[in-house]
Protein backbone atom coordinates (compact mmCIF):
# COMPACT_ATOMS: atom_id res chain seq x y z
CA UNK A 1 0.00 0.00 0.00
CA UNK A 2 1.08 3.56 -0.75
CA UNK A 3 0.00 6.29 1.66
CA UNK A 4 -0.20 9.92 0.57
CA UNK A 5 0.34 11.97 3.69
CA UNK A 6 -2.65 14.31 4.12
CA UNK A 7 -1.48 16.95 6.55
CA UNK A 8 -3.55 19.75 5.05
CA UNK A 9 -1.26 20.82 2.27
CA UNK A 10 -2.72 21.49 -1.15
CA UNK A 11 -3.83 19.39 -4.06
CA UNK A 12 -3.70 15.69 -3.16
CA UNK A 13 -6.22 14.40 -5.68
CA UNK A 14 -3.83 14.60 -8.62
CA UNK A 15 -1.11 12.90 -6.60
CA UNK A 16 -3.48 10.14 -5.58
CA UNK A 17 -4.60 9.50 -9.16
CA UNK A 18 -1.07 9.64 -10.53
CA UNK A 19 0.16 7.04 -8.03
CA UNK A 20 -2.95 4.91 -8.64
CA UNK A 21 -1.86 4.53 -12.26
CA UNK A 22 1.21 2.66 -10.97
CA UNK A 23 -0.18 0.92 -7.87
CA UNK A 24 -3.53 -0.67 -7.08
CA UNK A 25 -3.72 0.50 -3.49
CA UNK A 26 -3.23 4.19 -2.73
CA UNK A 27 -4.75 5.97 0.24
CA UNK A 28 -4.79 9.64 1.20
CA UNK A 29 -4.53 9.74 4.97
CA UNK A 30 -3.04 11.29 8.07
CA UNK A 31 -3.52 8.13 10.14
CA UNK A 32 -0.17 7.61 11.92
CA UNK A 33 -0.35 3.81 11.81
CA UNK A 34 -1.07 3.67 8.07
CA UNK A 35 1.55 6.36 7.32
CA UNK A 36 4.14 4.49 9.38
CA UNK A 37 3.51 1.06 7.94
CA UNK A 38 2.64 1.68 4.29
CA UNK A 39 5.09 0.21 1.74
CA UNK A 40 5.69 3.74 0.52
CA UNK A 41 4.87 7.15 2.01
CA UNK A 42 4.41 10.14 -0.29
CA UNK A 43 4.97 13.52 1.38
CA UNK A 44 3.41 16.24 -0.78
CA UNK A 45 3.66 19.94 -0.02
CA UNK A 46 2.53 23.27 -1.41
CA UNK A 47 3.03 26.79 -0.12
CA UNK A 48 5.47 28.18 2.39
CA UNK A 49 8.12 25.96 4.02
CA UNK A 50 7.43 27.00 7.62
CA UNK A 51 3.66 26.59 7.25
CA UNK A 52 4.14 23.11 5.79
CA UNK A 53 6.49 22.14 8.65
CA UNK A 54 3.99 23.38 11.24
CA UNK A 55 1.17 21.40 9.66
CA UNK A 56 3.34 18.31 9.30
CA UNK A 57 4.43 18.45 12.93
CA UNK A 58 0.85 18.98 14.14
CA UNK A 59 -0.18 15.56 12.80
CA UNK A 60 2.91 13.76 14.10
CA UNK A 61 4.78 13.87 10.81
CA UNK A 62 8.20 14.34 12.37
CA UNK A 63 7.96 11.07 14.32
CA UNK A 64 6.34 9.14 11.46
CA UNK A 65 9.07 10.16 9.03
CA UNK A 66 11.91 9.60 11.53
CA UNK A 67 10.60 6.10 12.24
CA UNK A 68 10.30 5.26 8.58
CA UNK A 69 13.88 6.40 7.97
CA UNK A 70 15.10 4.28 10.91
CA UNK A 71 13.21 1.24 9.65
CA UNK A 72 14.39 1.82 6.05
CA UNK A 73 10.88 2.25 4.74
CA UNK A 74 10.58 4.23 1.50
CA UNK A 75 9.61 7.91 1.49
CA UNK A 76 8.94 10.12 -1.54
CA UNK A 77 8.89 13.88 -0.91
CA UNK A 78 7.47 16.19 -3.56
CA UNK A 79 8.14 19.95 -3.93
CA UNK A 80 7.86 21.53 -0.45
CA UNK A 81 7.39 17.94 0.77
CA UNK A 82 10.91 17.35 -0.58
CA UNK A 83 12.27 20.59 0.89
CA UNK A 84 11.13 19.79 4.43
CA UNK A 85 13.34 16.68 4.37
CA UNK A 86 16.41 18.96 4.41
CA UNK A 87 17.89 20.59 7.52
CA UNK A 88 16.85 24.21 7.10
CA UNK A 89 15.16 26.71 4.80
CA UNK A 90 15.79 30.43 4.48
CA UNK A 91 12.28 31.12 3.15
CA UNK A 92 10.93 34.24 4.95
CA UNK A 93 12.88 33.50 8.14
CA UNK A 94 15.30 30.66 8.83
CA UNK A 95 13.24 27.55 9.62
CA UNK A 96 14.21 24.08 10.67
CA UNK A 97 13.32 21.11 8.49
CA UNK A 98 13.30 17.42 9.36
CA UNK A 99 16.99 16.92 8.68
CA UNK A 100 16.59 13.61 6.89
CA UNK A 101 18.80 15.00 4.12
CA UNK A 102 21.79 17.27 4.77
CA UNK A 103 21.73 20.82 3.46
CA UNK A 104 19.62 23.92 3.29
CA UNK A 105 16.90 25.23 1.01
CA UNK A 106 17.67 28.68 -0.40
CA UNK A 107 16.24 31.25 -2.81
CA UNK A 108 17.22 30.51 -6.41
CA UNK A 109 19.34 33.24 -8.01
CA UNK A 110 17.28 33.89 -11.14
CA UNK A 111 15.86 37.11 -12.58
CA UNK A 112 12.35 35.72 -12.89
CA UNK A 113 10.69 33.83 -10.04
CA UNK A 114 8.85 31.58 -9.38
CA UNK A 115 10.67 29.05 -11.58
CA UNK A 116 7.45 27.98 -13.25
CA UNK A 117 7.07 25.46 -16.04
CA UNK A 118 8.76 22.53 -17.76
CA UNK A 119 12.51 22.20 -17.53
CA UNK A 120 14.95 19.45 -18.32
CA UNK A 121 17.13 17.80 -15.76
CA UNK A 122 20.54 16.20 -15.64
CA UNK A 123 20.19 12.79 -14.04
CA UNK A 124 23.26 11.30 -12.37
CA UNK A 125 24.19 7.95 -13.86
CA UNK A 126 22.88 5.04 -11.86
CA UNK A 127 19.59 6.74 -11.10
CA UNK A 128 16.77 4.24 -10.86
CA UNK A 129 14.16 6.97 -10.52
CA UNK A 130 14.96 8.52 -13.90
CA UNK A 131 15.43 5.25 -15.80
CA UNK A 132 13.92 5.82 -19.24
CA UNK A 133 13.12 9.49 -18.60
CA UNK A 134 16.63 10.92 -18.36
CA UNK A 135 15.99 13.25 -21.27
CA UNK A 136 12.45 14.35 -20.47
CA UNK A 137 11.18 17.65 -19.06
CA UNK A 138 9.42 17.90 -15.69
CA UNK A 139 7.06 20.49 -14.23
CA UNK A 140 8.53 22.84 -11.63
CA UNK A 141 6.86 25.60 -9.63
CA UNK A 142 8.99 27.03 -6.81
CA UNK A 143 11.34 29.85 -5.86
CA UNK A 144 13.49 27.99 -3.32
CA UNK A 145 15.60 24.85 -3.70
CA UNK A 146 18.47 22.89 -2.18
CA UNK A 147 21.65 23.73 -4.00
CA UNK A 148 24.33 21.46 -2.60
CA UNK A 149 24.56 17.86 -3.71
CA UNK A 150 23.83 15.33 -0.99
CA UNK A 151 27.03 13.33 -0.38
CA UNK A 152 26.67 9.62 -1.05
CA UNK A 153 23.33 10.05 -2.79
CA UNK A 154 22.31 10.13 -6.44
CA UNK A 155 21.79 13.80 -7.24
CA UNK A 156 19.85 15.02 -10.25
CA UNK A 157 20.21 18.69 -11.05
CA UNK A 158 18.31 21.37 -12.94
CA UNK A 159 19.47 24.75 -14.10
CA UNK A 160 17.48 27.97 -13.84
CA UNK A 161 19.61 31.00 -13.15
CA UNK A 162 21.92 28.61 -11.33
CA UNK A 163 22.23 24.90 -10.74
CA UNK A 164 20.05 23.38 -8.02
CA UNK A 165 18.94 19.95 -6.86
CA UNK A 166 15.97 18.64 -8.87
CA UNK A 167 15.95 15.20 -7.23
CA UNK A 168 17.80 13.17 -4.63
CA UNK A 169 17.84 9.40 -4.19
CA UNK A 170 19.42 8.39 -0.90
CA UNK A 171 18.87 4.91 0.49
CA UNK A 172 15.10 4.70 0.94
CA UNK A 173 14.46 8.41 0.63
CA UNK A 174 13.53 9.97 -2.69
CA UNK A 175 12.81 13.67 -3.11
CA UNK A 176 11.86 15.68 -6.19
CA UNK A 177 11.66 19.46 -6.37
CA UNK A 178 9.40 19.14 -9.43
CA UNK A 179 5.89 17.69 -9.48
CA UNK A 180 5.95 14.20 -11.04
CA UNK A 181 2.17 14.01 -10.67
CA UNK A 182 1.89 17.06 -12.93
CA UNK A 183 4.61 16.05 -15.38
CA UNK A 184 2.51 14.10 -17.88
CA UNK A 185 3.85 10.82 -19.23
CA UNK A 186 7.40 11.47 -18.00
CA UNK A 187 6.11 11.95 -14.47
CA UNK A 188 3.99 8.81 -14.69
CA UNK A 189 7.04 6.79 -15.74
CA UNK A 190 9.11 8.21 -12.87
CA UNK A 191 6.37 7.36 -10.37
CA UNK A 192 6.15 3.85 -11.79
CA UNK A 193 9.95 3.49 -11.41
CA UNK A 194 9.62 4.36 -7.73
CA UNK A 195 6.65 2.05 -7.19
CA UNK A 196 8.58 -0.84 -8.77
CA UNK A 197 11.43 -0.25 -6.32
CA UNK A 198 9.19 -0.70 -3.26
CA UNK B 1 19.07 23.44 -20.30
CA UNK B 2 16.40 26.09 -20.38
CA UNK B 3 12.89 26.57 -19.11
CA UNK B 4 10.43 25.77 -21.91
CA UNK B 5 7.98 28.36 -23.21
CA UNK B 6 4.50 27.15 -22.35
CA UNK B 7 1.50 26.79 -24.66
CA UNK B 8 -1.77 26.97 -22.75
CA UNK B 9 -5.26 26.34 -24.10
CA UNK B 10 -7.92 28.28 -22.19
CA UNK B 11 -11.35 26.83 -21.73
CA UNK B 12 -14.05 29.38 -20.99
CA UNK B 13 -16.65 27.44 -19.06
CA UNK B 14 -20.31 28.34 -18.50
CA UNK B 15 -23.08 26.03 -17.38
CA UNK B 16 -20.71 23.06 -17.41
CA UNK B 17 -19.77 23.54 -21.09
CA UNK B 18 -16.88 25.19 -22.89
CA UNK B 19 -18.04 28.33 -24.70
CA UNK B 20 -16.37 30.93 -26.88
CA UNK B 21 -17.41 34.29 -28.30
CA UNK B 22 -15.84 37.48 -29.64
CA UNK B 23 -15.09 39.96 -26.85
CA UNK B 24 -17.08 37.76 -24.45
CA UNK B 25 -20.26 38.16 -26.57
CA UNK B 26 -22.22 35.78 -28.86
CA UNK B 27 -21.13 32.65 -27.03
CA UNK B 28 -20.91 29.42 -29.03
CA UNK B 29 -20.78 25.93 -27.52
CA UNK B 30 -17.29 24.47 -27.97
CA UNK B 31 -17.63 21.15 -26.14
CA UNK B 32 -17.30 19.22 -22.89
CA UNK B 33 -14.54 20.64 -20.66
CA UNK B 34 -13.19 17.34 -19.37
CA UNK B 35 -13.06 15.80 -22.85
CA UNK B 36 -11.38 18.90 -24.28
CA UNK B 37 -8.89 18.94 -21.39
CA UNK B 38 -7.97 15.31 -22.11
CA UNK B 39 -7.59 16.03 -25.81
CA UNK B 40 -5.29 18.99 -25.12
CA UNK B 41 -3.28 17.00 -22.61
CA UNK B 42 -2.71 14.33 -25.24
CA UNK B 43 -1.79 16.96 -27.85
CA UNK B 44 0.99 18.37 -25.68
CA UNK B 45 -0.56 21.32 -23.85
CA UNK B 46 1.87 22.45 -21.13
CA UNK B 47 -0.90 23.63 -18.80
CA UNK B 48 -4.65 24.11 -18.91
CA UNK B 49 -6.70 27.09 -17.84
CA UNK B 50 -10.40 26.97 -16.97
CA UNK B 51 -12.19 30.28 -16.76
CA UNK B 52 -15.64 30.07 -15.21
CA UNK B 53 -17.20 33.00 -17.06
CA UNK B 54 -20.62 32.61 -15.50
CA UNK B 55 -19.13 32.42 -12.01
CA UNK B 56 -22.49 32.56 -10.32
CA UNK B 57 -22.88 31.08 -6.88
CA UNK B 58 -25.03 28.18 -8.14
CA UNK B 59 -22.47 27.25 -10.77
CA UNK B 60 -19.54 27.02 -8.36
CA UNK B 61 -20.45 23.42 -7.58
CA UNK B 62 -20.47 22.60 -11.31
CA UNK B 63 -17.03 24.14 -11.71
CA UNK B 64 -15.61 22.22 -8.75
CA UNK B 65 -16.94 19.00 -10.26
CA UNK B 66 -15.32 19.77 -13.63
CA UNK B 67 -12.02 20.54 -11.87
CA UNK B 68 -12.25 17.27 -9.93
CA UNK B 69 -12.90 15.18 -13.03
CA UNK B 70 -10.18 16.93 -15.02
CA UNK B 71 -7.53 16.59 -12.30
CA UNK B 72 -8.26 12.87 -12.14
CA UNK B 73 -7.62 12.36 -15.82
CA UNK B 74 -5.12 14.97 -16.99
CA UNK B 75 -1.66 15.07 -15.42
CA UNK B 76 -0.56 18.57 -16.29
CA UNK B 77 -1.05 21.76 -14.25
CA UNK B 78 -4.51 23.24 -14.11
CA UNK B 79 -5.34 26.90 -13.42
CA UNK B 80 -8.89 27.90 -12.55
CA UNK B 81 -10.32 31.41 -12.58
CA UNK B 82 -13.67 33.14 -12.32
CA UNK B 83 -15.68 34.24 -9.33
CA UNK B 84 -12.94 33.76 -6.70
CA UNK B 85 -13.68 36.14 -3.84
CA UNK B 86 -11.95 34.65 -0.82
CA UNK B 87 -9.05 32.49 0.32
CA UNK B 88 -11.65 29.87 1.17
CA UNK B 89 -12.78 29.76 -2.51
CA UNK B 90 -9.12 29.12 -3.37
CA UNK B 91 -8.87 26.34 -0.81
CA UNK B 92 -11.92 24.60 -2.34
CA UNK B 93 -10.45 24.77 -5.82
CA UNK B 94 -7.01 23.55 -4.73
CA UNK B 95 -8.55 20.65 -2.84
CA UNK B 96 -10.67 19.80 -5.89
CA UNK B 97 -7.48 19.48 -7.93
CA UNK B 98 -6.54 22.93 -9.22
CA UNK B 99 -2.84 23.83 -9.04
CA UNK B 100 -3.24 27.56 -9.51
CA UNK B 101 -6.06 30.07 -9.40
CA UNK B 102 -6.46 33.31 -11.29
CA UNK B 103 -8.17 36.33 -9.82
CA UNK B 104 -9.33 39.50 -11.48
CA UNK B 105 -12.42 41.53 -10.47
CA UNK B 106 -12.36 40.63 -6.79
CA UNK B 107 -8.73 41.74 -6.50
CA UNK B 108 -9.55 45.09 -8.08
CA UNK B 109 -12.40 45.56 -5.64
CA UNK B 110 -10.27 44.53 -2.68
CA UNK B 111 -6.50 44.30 -3.38
CA UNK B 112 -5.85 42.86 0.11
CA UNK B 113 -7.35 39.60 -1.22
CA UNK B 114 -4.04 39.05 -3.06
CA UNK B 115 -2.11 39.16 0.24
CA UNK B 116 -4.61 36.86 1.92
CA UNK B 117 -4.34 34.17 -0.76
CA UNK B 118 -0.59 34.50 -1.20
CA UNK B 119 0.14 34.42 2.54
CA UNK B 120 -1.89 31.25 2.97
CA UNK B 121 -1.00 29.25 -0.16
CA UNK B 122 2.17 30.88 -1.51
CA UNK B 123 2.56 33.17 -4.51
CA UNK B 124 3.07 30.24 -6.88
CA UNK B 125 -0.66 29.41 -6.78
CA UNK B 126 -1.80 32.91 -7.66
CA UNK B 127 -2.21 34.32 -11.16
CA UNK B 128 -3.35 37.92 -11.56
CA UNK B 129 -5.55 38.12 -14.63
CA UNK B 130 -5.43 41.60 -16.12
CA UNK B 131 -7.91 42.57 -18.86
CA UNK B 132 -6.15 45.60 -20.30
CA UNK B 133 -6.76 47.98 -23.19
CA UNK B 134 -5.19 51.10 -24.64
CA UNK B 135 -6.33 54.26 -22.90
CA UNK B 136 -5.29 57.73 -21.89
CA UNK B 137 -3.59 56.74 -18.64
CA UNK B 138 -0.01 57.16 -17.39
CA UNK B 139 1.27 54.01 -19.09
CA UNK B 140 -1.15 54.21 -22.01
CA UNK B 141 -2.97 51.07 -20.83
CA UNK B 142 -5.83 50.70 -18.40
CA UNK B 143 -7.52 47.83 -16.63
CA UNK B 144 -11.08 46.94 -17.65
CA UNK B 145 -13.83 44.94 -15.97
CA UNK B 146 -16.95 43.14 -17.17
CA UNK B 147 -15.19 41.48 -20.08
CA UNK B 148 -13.65 44.71 -21.33
CA UNK B 149 -16.86 46.71 -21.33
CA UNK B 150 -16.03 49.02 -18.44
CA UNK B 151 -12.97 50.88 -17.25
CA UNK B 152 -11.73 49.97 -13.79
CA UNK B 153 -10.18 53.42 -13.52
CA UNK B 154 -6.75 51.91 -12.85
CA UNK B 155 -3.53 52.11 -14.85
CA UNK B 156 -2.61 48.62 -16.08
CA UNK B 157 1.12 48.75 -15.42
CA UNK B 158 0.68 50.31 -11.99
CA UNK B 159 -1.84 47.59 -11.12
CA UNK B 160 0.53 44.83 -12.21
CA UNK B 161 3.31 46.28 -10.05
CA UNK B 162 0.96 46.48 -7.10
CA UNK B 163 -0.20 42.91 -7.67
CA UNK B 164 3.38 41.61 -7.66
CA UNK B 165 4.25 43.53 -4.51
CA UNK B 166 1.16 42.09 -2.82
CA UNK B 167 2.13 38.56 -3.80
CA UNK B 168 0.93 37.30 -7.18
CA UNK B 169 3.23 34.74 -8.79
CA UNK B 170 2.26 35.20 -12.41
CA UNK B 171 0.49 37.68 -14.70
CA UNK B 172 -2.12 36.66 -17.26
CA UNK B 173 -2.14 39.65 -19.60
CA UNK B 174 -5.26 39.72 -21.73
CA UNK B 175 -5.55 42.40 -24.39
CA UNK B 176 -9.18 43.44 -24.60
CA UNK B 177 -8.46 45.34 -27.81
CA UNK B 178 -7.12 42.21 -29.47
CA UNK B 179 -9.33 39.56 -27.82
CA UNK B 180 -11.31 37.60 -30.38
CA UNK B 181 -9.96 39.60 -33.35
CA UNK B 182 -7.37 36.99 -34.42
CA UNK B 183 -5.15 39.92 -35.45
CA UNK B 184 -2.26 38.94 -33.17
CA UNK B 185 -1.27 39.67 -29.58
CA UNK B 186 -0.72 43.27 -28.46
CA UNK B 187 3.07 43.10 -28.64
CA UNK B 188 3.72 46.62 -27.47
CA UNK B 189 1.71 46.07 -24.31
CA UNK B 190 3.49 42.77 -23.77
CA UNK B 191 6.94 44.39 -24.03
CA UNK B 192 5.95 47.15 -21.63
CA UNK B 193 4.66 44.66 -19.07
CA UNK B 194 7.69 42.38 -19.48
CA UNK B 195 9.97 45.32 -18.70
CA UNK B 196 8.44 45.95 -15.28
CA UNK B 197 7.54 42.39 -14.34
CA UNK B 198 9.61 40.11 -12.09
CA UNK B 199 7.22 37.15 -12.39
CA UNK B 200 6.26 35.07 -15.46
CA UNK B 201 3.86 36.65 -17.98
CA UNK B 202 1.25 34.75 -19.98
CA UNK B 203 0.15 36.52 -23.17
CA UNK B 204 -3.51 36.24 -24.08
CA UNK B 205 -5.92 37.75 -26.57
CA UNK B 206 -5.70 38.00 -30.32
CA UNK B 207 -4.06 34.78 -31.50
CA UNK B 208 -5.07 34.01 -35.08
CA UNK B 209 -2.02 32.54 -36.79
CA UNK B 210 0.76 30.23 -35.65
CA UNK B 211 3.29 33.03 -36.09
CA UNK B 212 1.38 35.22 -33.61
CA UNK B 213 2.49 32.94 -30.77
CA UNK B 214 6.14 33.11 -31.78
CA UNK B 215 5.96 36.90 -31.95
CA UNK B 216 4.46 37.04 -28.46
CA UNK B 217 7.29 34.90 -27.06
CA UNK B 218 9.85 37.04 -28.91
CA UNK B 219 8.23 40.09 -27.25
CA UNK B 220 8.88 38.52 -23.85
CA UNK B 221 5.97 36.20 -23.03
CA UNK B 222 6.91 33.20 -20.88
CA UNK B 223 3.72 31.45 -21.95
CA UNK B 224 1.05 31.94 -24.59
CA UNK B 225 -2.63 31.30 -24.09
CA UNK B 226 -5.48 30.99 -26.57
CA UNK B 227 -8.98 29.61 -26.71
CA UNK B 228 -11.00 29.60 -29.93
CA UNK B 229 -8.19 28.89 -32.41
CA UNK B 230 -7.52 25.69 -30.49
CA UNK B 231 -11.15 24.73 -29.82
CA UNK B 232 -12.24 25.07 -33.42
CA UNK B 233 -9.17 23.22 -34.69
CA UNK B 234 -7.78 26.18 -36.63
CA UNK B 235 -4.37 25.81 -35.01
CA UNK B 236 -2.89 22.76 -33.32
CA UNK B 237 -0.77 23.03 -30.18
CA UNK B 238 1.90 20.96 -31.92
CA UNK B 239 2.05 23.52 -34.77
CA UNK B 240 2.62 26.34 -32.28
CA UNK B 241 5.42 24.40 -30.61
CA UNK B 242 7.02 23.47 -33.90
CA UNK B 243 7.09 27.10 -34.94
CA UNK B 244 8.49 28.17 -31.57
CA UNK B 245 11.23 25.55 -31.83
CA UNK B 246 12.04 26.67 -35.37
CA UNK B 247 12.46 30.22 -34.07
CA UNK B 248 14.96 28.90 -31.50
CA UNK B 249 12.79 28.96 -28.38
CA UNK B 250 12.91 26.06 -25.90
CA UNK B 251 9.74 23.97 -25.83
CA UNK B 252 8.58 20.68 -24.37
CA UNK B 253 8.41 18.39 -27.41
Amino acid sequence: MIAIFDYGSGNLRSAQRAFELAHSQVVVTSDPKICSEADGLVVPGVGAFAACMDQLISVGGREIIAQRVAKERPIFGICVGAQVLFETSSEKKKSLGLGVLPGSVELIAAPLLPHMGWNNISAESGSKLFEGVENELFYFVHSYAAKNKVPGAINTTCEYGEEFIAAVEMDNVVATQFHPEKSGDAGAKLISNWVKSL
Amino acid sequence: MTLAKRVIPCLDVAGGRVVKGVNFKDLVDAGDPVELAKKYGAEGADELTFLDISASVEERATTLEIVRKTAEQVFIPLTVGGGIRSAENVNELLRAGADKVSINTAALARPQLINEISDRFGNQVLVLSVDARRADTKSGFEVTTHGGRESAGVDALAWIEEGISRGVGEILLNSMDADGTKAGFDLEMLRRVRDICSVPVIASGGAGRTSDFTEAVAAGADAVLAASVFHFGEIKISQVKKELAKAGFPIRP
